[in-house]
């Protein structure tokens, strides 16, 4: 066991405090995609390494060598004051790493800089109605005519898809080929001609989600990543870094820091509700979990740094991580009894009412990225090696 | 970074593995669990193998390894249940010895096998009734009920005001209990103004003991544990019905699954408590705690659920898979049951009066 960074990193860690320390007022705090204030703290963050950081320089990014451990030990210190990591979403997250392994170098160069300066919001259109578990059954088509694709289908729960500029997309190119085998990965503009928006509420009461429909969409032939009836793979490449991203312990650590301090300011009955020993259980048993997970965590790194594969440790990180930090906010809750409903414009808002959004929050993470069915599938059957489902002969019916 | 098992840890845990698979197969858990075989002679191969010295300094012939060695031990031990004592005389002794000072000769023969010494002191976690020890001029007098490694020549016990004791098993009255877990002895001590050599007067000390007990105990429950989800997956991948292995029903795939989600984070939870007692005194304590009573929790999920897994076959004596899901259901009562072990946890960070 040896989990020192060493001195170097100790060094880049003061660094990174000290700026968080110094540019702290700068950073956003839940502004929307394109503001001002949001665009200015990309930037400078990119500038200090601390977004896009190992972007190549020719693609706008900041071109440091891939190191895990300061990109750890950003993510660390930036999670700790609570600060705005930079913009995330499904461009940065998922289209970049994407494009910087398969994509061609126009791609690169056109997509690349605007998307990591914020500049260029995009969606993921991958589920369709009929399509969700089962992605890769999916029927939005998309059929060569001259120079241009022209996609017709139906998506849904494309989250921001209301404010992307751009959407990377999964469509039937090969009608003929087995269901894996016929997908393309195609890019367009969301303002093209031929794309309707509708949104859905959710839970939270927010509509950050949309069904999107195409009709006749044309889309320049060049738009398409990786080659054609080749796009589940291109996905697949990266739903492993979304689902990565999902459990993150470093911020479920830092909700289990706000979740104390609420359990010794919040009081029943004159006491406070850390003092009463069921609910201080309940604190404990999480904390342990968090722990667990925290510690699972930094194997996993170590297993990255060393070029080992985590196996199982890695696995349930989605699964276990979504689960936890839902029951978390769900102790948030709790906590408050009756106070705890409060919700939109009331008086009595605690920590502006994110115990309650939180907890609806993560259970569409549960339910996002791979369920938790979908996750106990993968962990039994890559993990435990446990038989595949047999496919029954006919299909079955109702 | 190297978050995880040295090389040689590795190589110590597969070597103690091997070993174990070798002498302890389920037929001498049977026949040890039944009294048909007395386990001083598996006690002697562990000795032959290095575990009694393990944590005791070379210079007193040990091997002077970390309490994180002992872990990867506890953990090869609880995956194969096996009927014989190690936490007072391979851990709790050597360190507590250690900590004292001046007990050279006592380590020198624990380090050879040639001593044993149990564990008196569960009381200090939380004493039920008409249980605990007064000092009173020296002299230990009162009940302990619980002791750990039963059987020994020599115990460690502790009175009210936590300081610790050695006591020889001959000046005490003693008898032993059955319990579910026949793969460790108890036994009770009753003290009347029994002479003792008092070890430490430090409170710490025994905290210290109590700590690196929890993460051993916690270990064998990961280890266990780990060998009852190989054994139902290995089930699930062979028992046929309705024409198809069990273990292409989501209802079976996904008991494991969740086992396993369960349990993998453990694994780094119990390294880096053991970890901690050597390398991070100042959180050693809080994450034995977690570790302890997080094991406990996870042990008796995984301990009910793949006994499941198993259909009737599982809540029979013919697989013997209750052998370890008694000692997993042994080692979360031991020492603290997880409601006090996690109160200690919320006191150790002045949640708690
Ligand atoms: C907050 C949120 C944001 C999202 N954002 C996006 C986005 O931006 N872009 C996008 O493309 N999609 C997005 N999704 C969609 C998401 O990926 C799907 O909802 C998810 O994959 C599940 O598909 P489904 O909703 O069709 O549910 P279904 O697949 O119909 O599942 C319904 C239930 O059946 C279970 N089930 C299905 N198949 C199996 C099986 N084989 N074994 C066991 N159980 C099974 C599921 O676990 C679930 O409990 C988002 C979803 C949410 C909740």
């Amino acid at each position: 066991m040896d989990l020192s960074y060493g001195a170097d990193y100790k060094a880049f860690r003061d660094a990174v405090r000290r700026f968080v320390k110094t540019h702290r007022h700068k950073a956003p705090k839940g502004d929307g995609p394109r503001s001002p204030k949001v665009l200015d703290w990309q930037k400078l963050l990119i500038e200090n390494g601390y977004a896009a950081r190992t972007i190549p320089r020719a693609y706008g990014g900041f071109g440091a060598k891939p190191d895990i451990l300061l990109s750890r030990i950003i993510a660390e210190e930036f999670a700790a004051a609570q600060v705005s990591q930079g913009i995330g979403g499904q461009g940065i997250a998922m289209l970049v790493p994407t494009l910087l392994e398969v994509g061609t170098e126009a791609q690169k160069q056109q997509f690349i800089r605007p998307t990591i300066y914020g500049e260029m919001v995009w969606c993921q259109g991958y589920s369709e109605p009929n399509a969700g578990s089962d992605l890769a059954s999916l029927r939005t088509s998309a059929v060569l005519d001259g120079d241009e694709w022209v996609v017709n289908g139906h998506k849904i729960w494309t989250s921001t898809a209301h404010l992307a500029d751009w959407i990377f997309c999964l469509v039937r190119t090969e009608p003929e080929a087995p269901k894996h085998q016929g997908i393309s990965f195609l890019l367009f503009r969301m303002d093209s001609p031929g794309i309707d928006v509708r949104p859905l509420v959710d839970m939270t009461g927010i509509a950050n989600f949309n069904e999107v429909f195409f009709a006749d969409v044309r889309v320049p032939k060049q738009q398409i990543v990786g080659a054609r009836g080749e796009g589940w793979k291109v996905a697949n490449a990266i739903l492993g870094h979304e689902r990565d991203a999902l459990g993150d312990p470093n911020l479920t650590l830092s909700r289990l820091n706000a979740l104390t301090k609420l359990m010794q300011t919040e009081t029943i009955d004159g006491r406070r509700v850390l003092d009463h020993p069921v609910y201080r259980d309940r604190l404990m048993k999480i904390q342990a979990r968090v722990m667990a997970m925290r510690f699972n965590d930094m194997r996993v790194l170590s297993a990255r740094i060393n070029g080992q594969d985590a196996g199982l440790a890695r696995l349930i990180v989605k699964l276990q991580g979504t689960e936890l930090r839902h029951e978390l906010e769900q102790l948030g809750i709790d906590a408050m009894g009756e106070l705890g409903l409060a919700y939109g414009k009331n008086p009595h808002l605690r920590d502006h009412g994110n115990w309650q959004s939180h907890y609806m929050f993560y259970l569409g993470l549960i339910i996002g990225g791979g369920t938790s069915q979908i996750q106990k599938n993968i962990i039994g059957e890559r993990g435990l090696g446990l038989p595949r489902e047999p496919k029954p002969q006919t299909p079955l019916k109702r | 970074m190297d978050f995880g098992l040295s090389e040689e840890q590795s190589l110590f845990q597969d070597s103690l593995d091997a070993y174990l698979g070798d002498r302890v197969g389920l037929e001498r858990v049977r026949r040890i669990a039944a009294g048909k075989e007395d386990p001083q002679a598996l006690r002697r191969e562990l000795v032959e193998f290095g575990l009694s010295g393990l944590l005791i300094a070379e210079r007193h012939g040990g091997v002077g390894l970390a309490p994180m060695d002992a872990a990867v031990a506890a953990e090869c031990l609880g995956h194969h249940v096996t009927p014989a004592p190690f936490l007072g005389s391979s851990v709790v002794a050597p360190l507590a010895l250690t900590l004292a000072g001046g007990q050279t000769e006592r380590l020198q023969q624990l380090a050879a096998g040639e001593l044993t010494i149990g564990l008196a002191f569960a009381e200090a976690v939380g004493a039920r009734a008409d249980a605990g020890l007064v000092a009173k001029g020296g002299k230990l007098s009162g009940k302990s009920l619980y002791v750990l490694d039963y059987g020994a020549e020599e115990y460690l016990a502790a009175d009210a005001e936590r300081r610790l004791y050695l006591v020889a098993a001959a000046a005490v009255a003693h008898q032993p209990l059955a319990t579910v877990d026949r793969t460790r002895t108890v036994g009770e001590l009753v003290f009347q103004e029994t002479p003792a050599t008092l070890l430490s007067e430090d409170p710490d000390c025994l905290h210290t003991l109590i700590d690196t007990a929890w993460v051993m105990l916690a270990a064998d429950t990961l280890g266990a544990a780990q060998n009852m989800l190989d054994q139902a997956v290995a089930y699930a991948k062979e028992r046929e019905q309705f024409n198809r292995p069990i273990g292409s029903f989501q209802a079976v795939k996904h008991l494991c699954a969740e086992m396993a989600a369960q349990l993998e984070p453990c694994r780094a939870l119990v390294w880096y408590a053991a970890h901690a007692l050597s390398a991070a005194p100042d959180e050693a304590h809080l994450v034995a705690c977690h570790a302890k009573a997080h094991l406990a929790e996870v042990g008796a999920f995984v301990a009910r659920t793949a006994t499941e897994v198993h259909g009737g076959m599982g809540f029979t004596d013919l697989l013997g898979l209750h052998y370890w899901f008694k000692r997993i259901g042994f080692n979360r009562q031991a020492l603290g049951t997880p409601e006090l072990v996690r109160e200690e946890a919320a006191r150790a960070q002045n949640l708690a009066a």
